[in-house]
């Protein structure tokens, strides 16, 4: 098994562990969303990498070098989820701003506690 | 003990993805050579055929796939619905402010 | 609070939004042919509120503006889908390529790009661009005004 031509995939996994991670363990609401941004990267990359043929150039016709031609439709999945996860990136940082104006803390244990 | 517990999710978690990697790609593990791609050759070829279109994944977004964008688009404005409906303008009443919950809970510790 | 930068800044700013926008309307309007369409080209302009934003601190209260364009751009989107059925085939069908009208030229093989094609993927490459700049820019300008809610009074 040759690892290296496995380097993408590798990426990914270490993308959304480091994710995974942040989200487990960091207590800092704005941390938490940093982490989900990693996964969705991660989701991206993977698949972006299983579009990937060797040698073979991007699917768009004009002035194309040759008619070898990597998948089209991850590219087009990927698309839509950048633009997905801009979005709702932003929703959870407006939550953030909100918590933080009721709470007046982004920790989530003592905006957790406040509740009782 | 949650921490432990979250660290061997976290270990048992990063195994089977590094597991399913190395499986992936059929037997030699290359990286690189697709093996189901009946359906994108299809659509590399019938993008210029039926759509008249020089941009593959322009004809893939908009039109073989064209619900999955509507539904991406609808996703969108939702979201921006979302953030409006949270930063809008309001007043709390004063049974409901939460900040002068917070602060005479922090105050009635001592 | 004034969030607002020094003059050169703001000068600049001005300056440099028009070949920002003029170059994300390229990326939109040649989507069919080279790398780009309405979701890429859409995040360049709205990147252009953002510097706006950045300079001047924030902007005037066109909310209004930016909701009738958000929604102007998905009713298209739609109505643009319901093109297919209404022309005699199936939902989001390319009804108007190949047909010699508006965006109905024809193209094989290997080409330097014709920008009179496409049928229907220009258009809704237009409205799918009016709808992600109104719904970035709308986000934008949301979280810059409403960023004093962040000050807890004492």
């Amino acid at each position: 098994m040759n690892w290296f031509t496995l380097f993408p995939l590798i990426m990914v996994v270490t993308l959304i562990i480091m994710g995974l991670y942040v989200v487990l363990f960091k207590k800092n609401l704005i941390k938490i969303i940093m982490g989900i941004a990693l996964m969705q990267n991660g989701a991206n990359l993977f698949l972006v990498s299983l579009a990937y043929r060797e040698g073979y150039v991007a699917p768009i016709w004009t002035s194309a070098p040759s008619a070898d031609m990597v998948l089209p439709t991850p590219h087009a999945l990927t698309l839509t989820s950048i633009v997905i996860g801009v979005a709702t990136t932003a929703l959870m940082l407006s939550f953030v701003m909100m918590i933080k104006k009721h709470y007046g803390t982004i920790n989530s244990d003592e905006v957790r506690r406040c509740r009782e | 003990m949650k921490k432990i517990i979250a660290l061997i999710a976290l270990i048992v978690i990063s195994a089977f993805m590094l597991g399913g990697v190395a499986e992936m790609r059929g037997d030699d593990g290359s990286f690189g050579n697709p093996v189901e791609t009946e359906m994108d050759d299809f659509f590399l070829e019938d993008s210029q055929d039926h759509n008249q279109v020089n941009n593959v994944v322009t004809a893939v977004l908009f039109d073989y796939r064209g619900l999955d964008t509507l539904g991406e688009a609808t996703v969108l404005f939702s979201a921006v619905s979302g953030v409006l409906t949270v930063l809008r303008k309001y007043k709390l009443s004063k049974k409901e402010n939460l900040t002068k919950l917070t602060k005479s809970s922090k105050g009635g510790k001592k | 609070m004034n969030f607002k930068m020094s003059v050169v800044v703001r000068t600049v700013a001005d300056i440099m939004i028009i070949p920002i926008i003029v170059f994300g309307i390229y990326l939109i309007l040649h989507g069919h042919l080279t790398p780009g369409g309405g979701f890429q080209g859409g995040a360049v302009i709205a990147s252009a509120t953002a510097l706006l934003i950045v300079a001047w601190g924030t902007l005037k209260d066109n909310k209004d503006d930016f909701s009738t364009m958000e929604s102007t751009g998905l009713t298209m989107f739609f109505l643009l889908a319901l093109l297919g059925i209404i022309m005699g085939f199936s939902l989001f069908y390319n009804s108007l390529a190949g047909t010699g009208g508006i965006f109905g030229g024809t193209v094989s093989g290997i080409n330097p790009g014709y920008i009179n094609t496409g049928g229907t993927v220009p258009l809704m490459n237009i409205v799918v661009g009016l709808e992600v700049v109104a719904a970035l820019s709308l986000i934008l300008y949301m979280m810059a005004k409403r960023s004093d809610a962040l000050e807890v009074e004492e």
